[in-house]
């Protein structure tokens, strides 16, 4: 027995408190200093040791390997799942929500989640899933089919108004679903929906009792919601019941939180970044890549080309405020072709983007690994062309400006939004590329709202200059872009008929491609699509962005990818090390 | 004239002389892009370097130069000849016409003006020419940013009203014209200056911010203001100390014009 007098001691070394005492038999028992407590509750340094590779094991098998902290732009607009729509919210979705099928961002697949299993029917209108068994919510309640099928009830009640559940709406009736037995369940649409397996990627699953009501507390995803600070952060800790486990059968997530701090300025982003504070960034801008890249090489990563892109395109909307002649212009295929023959692509990948873009293709990004049309051919810069096909529509040069059938020298004005950097520099870019055809181009860029207001109700505007971003890789999350009667068909949207014949034929195709249920006759419909709208150019794709992040080298296990979540994707797998955590 | 005076007086002669011949001695068109050569350092070629887009950092400045220096003073004329009218006379009228000048005043300080620009830039047209952009920027300033300088001169007025050498001026049966050139004006000169060159440099300033909101002077023409915004990025500047130029030519040239005319309104 250690005397109390013995334990208290006076110390020689400061740092480490050296005793014998009768119960050691001999050993000799050392005592750092912040293991005085220890000793005080009489702990045997056997135990200790033994408690400490036990530890380590554990945290070496399964989990506690710290918090991994990024950013979000804004708080979440909701934690409802089904009821995502802004980017903070879906981050917060995709690190909760359980779903019956994952798509794999890296291999481009559907992969199983919640379902082991899944099958198609026939006529493409009905999916049966089967469920993985023995799967609990975070609060330990079982999963069955029970919950899918209230999920799905609470995804298609109109009073919900779903932007998830609308991609579902595939035609006029009801999106039923039913439950064969504890792990099976039925979808039924009223008509085929091509690519339908896709969708399952965004329905979070919620219990029964809450489906409609979810708040990302009670999940089936690898983590759960446990705090919210409006304005400074979303804490999400490990889901004790997450039913996915590594290739070794340990249980995941390996992180033991994930805390997503509210920050809007991305300058801030990096320095914190730089501090250590935060150890992901998702989208950087070219100049901050670069600037990363200079003080931190192992950090920055280029992923190379992403599925966001750059377009410019003119207002063809018949009733907007223009003059009837630029209407004229932006209407005539040939002026179209020749601006966008006259911009230097490869000078805007360059000089813009600082290298980290590439010249756009098509409308696809060559990362759209399957729907890609590889037929296409880059867009040639080429004035001397520009010029060859405007004096085909009677333009003219006039000393060094461009005129008109009818005299009219060529002066537009393009828009943009205003503060962004790399917007800012292609259209000064455009502007002396066009200057070299005799053509007038004043840049002009905007705030973000009068922006929408000139292109959505107004049309107030000549030509835009924004990026656009495919988070759909199935053509199915186009069709608000490239059917004739869409909302997004920005040069001439919500026509109650095609105004042109290409056009129709877009539609045409996009809905052969959308009824369809053989992937290879919808890629055909779809290249085709492809090939009008490079032939007839009414958006005039720029570059392709490269997928620029930025990982700590204290994140074990990322594996960044171009599609988002770039560098999370696989948050399950990621770790931190000793001097991150 | 002090010695130190001539020399900032010469100095800023030569400044305006550079700006004023741009076009003559910039050694490249300021819209000019290098494609080939962003970002560059400076060499002989360039002798401040490139911008981000290639284009001549010395050929922009000295036109940006030439711009600011032109239509920020003319701005400042507007709103400070705006603020000796409005708050001058109205101090000078006193009762109720002063009331209703502080009024208008402080009416027009608690608008929100950067809506207001922006409402007012929305219903400007998209395709006004760079030129007109510059004229109508400047004009706005000017006819905008004369409240804070009235209610500066009211009070000057205002106390010199109540002096004791008017009030003799006045029962000596000075008229009030008289009373105003000869008696109000030269002692409220002081301040009407001071508030003209510090509207100078706020306006260059402001010109660089309305840029954000699409106000400013456009692509590809350069002004002091746009070549301002080139010092957001901190991180740049540690590696490229030429960046600074667009600052210290601002800071030297507000300064020489503090020198030649304000110095003897100080020293009086």
């Amino acid at each position: 027995m250690k005397s109390r007098s013995a334990l208290r001691g006076p110390k020689k070394n400061p740092g480490v408190n050296t005793e014998v005492t009768e119960g050691t038999k001999g050993l000799i028992r050392q005592y750092p200093l912040f293991l005085r407590p220890l000793r005080d509750l009489r702990v045997h340094p056997g135990f200790l040791l033994g408690l400490t590779l036990c530890l380590a094991g554990c945290a070496h098998r399964t989990t506690n390997t710290g918090e991994l902290r990024f950013t979000i732009a804004s708080d979440p607009k909701t934690l409802n799942p089904l009821l995502v729509e802004d980017d903070s919210s879906e981050i917060v979705r995709y690190l909760t929500g359980g779903v019956l099928i994952r798509v794999n961002r890296k291999t481009q697949e559907n992969e199983p989640a919640l379902a082991t299993s899944w099958k198609v029917s026939k006529d493409g209108r009905q999916i049966d899933f089967e469920l993985r068994p023995n799967v609990e919510f975070s609060d330990g309640t079982p999963f069955t089919a029970d919950d899918v099928v209230a999920t799905m009830k609470a995804l298609m009640d109109p009073n919900l108004h779903s932007s998830t559940g609308d991609a579902f709406r595939s035609g006029n009736g009801k999106v039923s679903a039913e439950s064969k037995g504890k792990y099976e369940v039925s979808v039924t649409f009223p008509k085929p929906v091509a690519g339908m397996e896709r969708l399952f990627d965004q329905v979070a699953i919620s219990p029964a009792r809450m489906a409609g009501k979810g708040d990302a507390s009670v999940v089936l995803g690898p983590f759960m919601l446990t705090d919210e600070k409006p304005g400074q952060y979303v804490l999400l800790k490990r889901n004790p019941y997450y039913w996915k486990q590594d290739s070794a059968g340990h249980q995941l997530p390996y992180l033991s939180a994930v805390r997503l701090y509210v920050l809007q300025n991305r300058d801030t982003e990096l320095l914190r970044f730089h501090q250590g504070d935060v150890q992901l960034i998702n989208k950087l801008s070219p100049d901050l890549y670069e600037q990363l890249r200079a003080e931190d090489p192992s950090a920055a990563r280029d992923l190379g080309p992403s599925v966001e892109s750059e377009e410019l395109w003119f207002n063809e909307v018949p009733r907007s405020p223009l003059p009837a002649y630029k209407k004229a212009w932006f209407r005539s295929r040939n002026f179209r072709r020749a601006i966008s023959m006259a911009i230097n692509r490869g000078d805007l990948a360059r000089v813009a983007f600082r290298g980290h873009a590439t010249a756009s293709v098509g409308l696809l990004s060559p990362a759209n690994k399957f729907w890609f049309d590889q037929n296409l051919k880059p867009q040639a810069y080429d004035p001397r062309g520009a010029l060859q096909l405007l004096q085909q529509d009677g333009f003219r040069r006039d000393g060094t400006t461009l005129k008109d059938a009818a005299g009219h020298p060529v002066v537009f004005s393009l828009i943009t939004n205003s503060g962004n950097t790399t917007r800012e520099r292609m259209g000064s870019l455009i502007q002396q590329d066009l200057q070299q055809i005799g053509i007038q181009l004043n840049f002009v860029p905007l705030d973000f709202p009068s922006i929408a207001e000139r292109i959505t109700k107004t049309f107030d505007y000549e030509s835009c200059l924004l990026g656009l971003t495919n988070v759909d890789l199935d053509p199915n999350g186009q069709m608000n872009v490239w059917l004739s009667s869409a909302d997004l068909h920005q040069w001439n949207p919500d026509q109650k008929t095609p105004d042109t014949p290409w056009e129709a034929e877009i539609d045409h195709y996009m809905r052969a491609q959308a009824s369809s249920l053989d992937r290879a006759s919808r890629k055909k419909d779809f290249d085709k699509v492809q090939e009008i709208v490079d032939d007839e150019q009414p958006m005039l794709y720029l570059v392709d962005k490269n997928a620029l992040v930025a990982v700590s080298p204290g994140v074990k296990g990322a594996d960044p990818v171009v599609l988002t979540p770039e560098t999370y994707w696989n948050v399950e797998y990621l770790s931190l090390d000793g001097n991150t955590r | 004239m002090t010695r130190m005076r001539w020399m900032a007086s010469g100095l800023l002669v030569l400044v305006f002389l550079l700006a004023l011949g741009a076009s003559v001695i910039s050694p490249a068109p300021y819209e000019k892009q290098y494609r080939a050569s962003i970002d560059h350092a400076p060499s002989k070629q360039f002798l401040l370097g490139t911008d981000d887009l290639g284009r001549d950092r010395l050929a922009r400045l000295l036109y940006g130069m030439r711009i600011s220096l032109l239509l920020a003073p003319a701005a400042a004329l507007i709103a400070t000849l705006l603020a000796a009218l409005i708050g001058g006379a109205g101090a000078y009228a006193g009762g109720n016409w002063e009331r209703l000048t502080h009024a208008a005043i402080d009416l027009f300080l608690s608008l929100p003006w950067l809506f207001l620009l922006l409402t007012l830039r929305a219903l400007l047209p998209l395709d006004i020419p760079a030129t007109t952009s510059v004229i109508v920027t400047f004009a706005l300033l000017g006819t905008l940013g004369w409240a804070a300088s009235a209610r500066v001169v009211s009070a000057e007025v205002r106390s010199v009203r109540h002096s004791d050498f008017v009030l003799q001026a006045r029962a000596a049966g000075c008229s009030e014209w008289r009373l105003l050139c000869r008696q109000v004006l030269p002692n409220v000169k002081p301040i009407l200056l001071a508030q003209f060159w510090i509207s100078v440099p706020l306006f260059i300033l402001t010109e660089a911010n309305l840029g954000m909101l699409g106000l400013g002077v456009t692509e590809p023409m350069p002004s002091w203001g746009n070549l301002l915004r080139e010092l957001e990025n901190y991180s740049s500047l540690r590696h490229s100390p030429w960046l600074w130029a667009p600052l210290l030519s601002l800071v030297l040239v507000v300064s020489l014009f503090q020198f030649v005319l304000g110095g003897e309104e100080y020293a009086s």
